[in-house]
């Protein structure tokens, strides 16, 4: 559909709806989720897309929660944690907590799932998630301890997060396939049927523990349906045959405003966009080897415009390389760059580029983005071409150092903390093509450091030094667009988590 | 006859053999499996893990005749993405995919075969050329954009269908009408380009002559041999059908094969996608076969030509 026929769609749709009742699920209590990415296995452990993610968080709690609303850690499964030393967690945890098959929460379940995942043979797809745990210990039935490789502060939050705890007996006996078939966790919402690629249902589960910090759930049912195609979606949500879609584009989003069913809600997520240049010696782009190209392509963008024209409400300007509210995250002392053609073509000519230069810029996501970007690029000189490919390809193009300056986003797993940002494009790992020790060293000592200040301290200087030094540009946080039933009561998270456990119908 | 099928038959293994390693090659070279699967954030270590865990990492001969003889013996492998038997998968939506195929056939038929004897009946009248604008219509329009104008419709206004998903037997009714569009022009025009010919003939004018009605004429007389090559263009056109329901199953969100090649190539899903795009070929080839040897059965021209 294109977006003039979404347009004409919606308008027709509100001339309609006044009179055809609505068919929302509002009577049944349940709702219609339809996502566009399927998940090949719903264990969490076992899958690396954000409906993954969405689905993990309803039906398996982890040890601490995060409250969303005040970023305030909370007990979940584990009543209370301490630091026994550097690399030791030491985690009490709850008692009367039951699974959904009926199993009973124990300090085994905490042992047996981290131990598991941990193991080579486990094949876990998030391994990223884990890495930092070498293993759990059991201490009593009720305390456990969470031995890391080296220190890692941010241990509380990847708890908090993607590190999910099974119970350990069914996990045991039918392994992550079997969980995926018939998966049994212990949080909000159980699986009833899970028809690979096709749709997870799920209904309240009724004997949620009263003290969890997630709320008790009040919606009965939940479908998630795959539906690959946005258009369809859309289609959907206007014929009353879904509740919910999210990541809708600006434009498709402004115009399903006028359909007087449907609520647009917007939200900034945790994903950052950036211009990720290759500055190595072996840059097929030897031009951006100059710090001064670098700098008159920071200030040849337009930002600003940019968010408020086709990024959308809630979105930010960032000035270095991380998402402001995660723990480590600051712009202080960090240079901003204006938007200033004149100063870009100066500095351009300083570098001996006066003429301007060619350049390939690949992407692979919001495409109408890395177009305003190419005219900013071309009014200052610089002849940008688009190479706008699969996410896969294009990652694979720049580690091979094939591709040099890339539109690059990144979500850091929801993980709200900056060592699930920064570092993965800035401490020597595959994605980082700058290469800068220095960089890397304050990385390093804000990952492993125990003292929040410390950590604070030697994050700020590395975000410094890399926006000093114009290793990359960072753009804007990105939003995304919900559509729903209008008496859908929800809010936005930046972290891209419909919480279901959290809504009601008015 | 015999040597006829034989040759036959021998082409159409060895050009089913010539796909397969094709299909290979081509999906090995469209990117590194092993860091797809790895996805966003993924270590140097992890995805040399993964290259290792499924055998990524040897030489492209290996892996091709390791893979050809397992499928022989019926054994497409794991899936990388889901995880599980890919002939189970495979197995599991096919049923979807052969009903849509059928339902689109056979309206693509039932739309085809009426218009088409219509339009040899009174060539050049506006009948004639109202079933030459369809055909060229439905030869034109993208299936996409047919299929979101149909659910526009049929779904959002009128709310008489469902948008999509494989529930029951209407969320059938817009898939199939689109995919059976997208192939009834060439049918109608075979039918036509058939009939014309056939009606022109000397037997034909015979059966008049006899005083035999109309009706009788082109239904008995002249359908019966105009149909011949409809039959072997259906078989052919069933394969096609098959293959090419990945975008109105994507549309549509139908649960069936092509969705499933639509998922597969999407995670750079190997084995999946080798598996679908083998079988869908290899049905290809023996529906083209079967048309052959029907054709060389009904018409011996066609053997004796094929046989010099």
């Amino acid at each position: 559909m294109s977006r003039f026929s979404t347009g004409v769609l919606a308008a027709l749709v509100a001339a309609t709806m006044a009179i055809a009742p609505a068919l929302a699920d509002k009577k049944t209590n349940s709702i219609r989720f339809a996502y566009d990415q399927v998940v090949e296995n719903v264990d969490p452990f076992m899958n690396n897309v954000r409906i993954g993610v969405i689905i993990g968080q309803q039906v398996w709690d982890t040890l601490i929660y995060r409250d969303p609303k005040t970023s305030e850690y909370k007990g979940q499964l584990a009543t209370a944690w301490k630091w026994i030393d550097d690399k030791t967690l030491e985690l009490d945890l709850r008692k009367g907590v039951k699974f959904h098959n009926g199993a009973e929460f124990t300090a085994d379940d905490v042992v047996y799932t981290l131990n598991f995942v941990v193991s080579p043979d486990s094949k876990v797809v998030t391994r990223q998630n884990v890495a930092w745990i070498d293993r759990a210990e059991k201490i009593d039935a009720y305390k456990v301890r969470i031995i890391c490789k080296e220190p890692f502060p941010a241990a509380i939050e990847y708890l908090a997060g993607p590190v999910v705890i099974h119970p350990h007996e069914y996990y045991a006996k039918v392994g992550p396939q079997g969980m995926n078939e018939k998966p049994v966790g212990s949080g909000p919402y159980r699986i009833t049927e899970h028809s690979v690629g096709k749709f997870v249902r799920m209904e309240r589960n009724p004997d949620y523990f009263k003290e969890s910090p997630k709320p008790q759930p009040k919606i009965d049912k939940v479908e998630i349906r795959f539906i690959p195609d946005r258009q369809t979606q859309v289609a959907e949500m206007m014929a009353g045959g879904a509740d919910m879609i999210m990541n809708v584009a600006l434009d498709q989003a402004t115009q399903m405003k006028a359909v007087p069913t449907l609520q647009v809600v917007s939200g900034e997520t945790m994903r950052i966009a950036f211009l990720h240049l290759d500055t190595r010696e072996t840059s097929t782009a030897p031009q951006l080897r100059d710090i001064k190209v670098r700098q008159a392509i920071m200030h040849a963008i337009d930002r600003e415009s940019m968010v408020k024209q086709i990024v959308g409400q809630g979105a930010r300007v960032l000035h270095t390389l991380c998402f402001p509210p995660q723990f480590g995250c600051s712009d202080e002392g960090a240079p901003r760059y204006s938007y200033d053609p004149a100063k870009a073509k100066q500095l351009l000519a300083e570098a001996g580029f006066k003429d301007g230069f060619d350049i390939d810029l690949y992407a692979y996501r919001e495409r109408n983005q890395t177009e305003a970007m190419i005219g900013y690029l071309r009014a200052v000189g610089i002849r940008a071409n688009l190479r706008f490919m699969q996410y896969a390809a294009m990652r694979e193009a720049n580690r091979a150092g094939k591709a040099a300056m890339l539109h690059q986003t990144w979500g850091s797993f929801s993980v709200n903390d900056v060592s699930a940002s920064t570092p993965v494009y800035y401490k020597f790992g595959p994605d980082d093509v700058s290469r800068d020790p220095e960089v890397r060293d304050f990385l390093q000592r804000g990952d492993s450091q125990v003292d929040p200040a410390v950590r604070r301290e030697a994050y700020r200087k590395a975000l410094a030094l890399i926006a000093e030094r114009a290793y990359s540009l960072p753009l804007y946080s990105l939003t995304t667009y919900y559509v729903a039933n209008k008496d859908l009561v929800f809010i936005a998270y930046p972290d891209e988590i419909p919480r279901f456990w959290e809504m009601s119908y008015k | 006859m015999l040597i006829y099928a034989l040759k036959r038959l021998g082409l159409a293994v060895l050009v089913a053999v010539v796909v397969s390693a094709l299909a290979f090659l081509l999906l090995r070279a469209s990117g590194d499996v092993a860091i797809a699967l790895a996805g966003e954030g993924a270590r140097s270590e992890d995805i040399d893990n993964i290259r290792r865990i499924y055998g990524l990492d040897r030489p492209l001969v290996v892996q091709y005749l390791d893979w050809a003889a397992k499928m022989i013996r019926g054994d497409f492998g794991t899936s990388l993405f889901f995880k599980t038997d890919v002939h189970a998968l495979v197995l599991d939506k096919m049923p979807t995919t052969a009903l849509l195929a059928l339902f689109s056939l056979i309206f693509a038929l039932a739309v085809s075969l009426p218009l088409g004897i219509l339009a040899a009946l009174y060539p050049n009248s506006w009948i004639d050329r109202l079933c030459l604008a369809l055909a060229v219509i439905g030869q034109a329009l993208p299936s996409f954009f047919f299929a979101l104008i149909l659910m526009i419709v049929f779904a959002v206004m009128l709310r008489w269908l469902p948008v999509s998903g494989s529930d029951s037997w209407a969320h059938f009714v817009l898939p199939t009408v689109v995919l059976g569009y997208y192939i009834a022009p060439a049918i109608m025009r075979l039918v036509r380009a058939g009939m014309i010919e056939v009606l022109a003939s000397d037997y034909v004018r015979t059966a008049r002559a006899k005083g035999l009605s109309s009706r009788s004429v082109v239904l008995k007389h002249a359908l019966r041999n105009a149909l011949v090559p409809v039959v072997a263009l259906s078989a052919v056109q069933l394969g096609f059908l098959l293959g090419g329901s990945v975008v109105i199953e994507t549309v549509f969100a139908l649960d069936g094969l092509g969705y499933l090649a639509f998922q597969s190539i999407t995670h750079k899903d190997l084995p999946v996608t080798q598996a679908i795009v083998t079988l869908l070929s290899l049905i290809y080839v023996g529906l083209t076969l079967a048309a052959d040897l029907a054709n060389a059965w009904l018409d011996p021209r066609i053997r004796v030509g094929g046989g010099s």
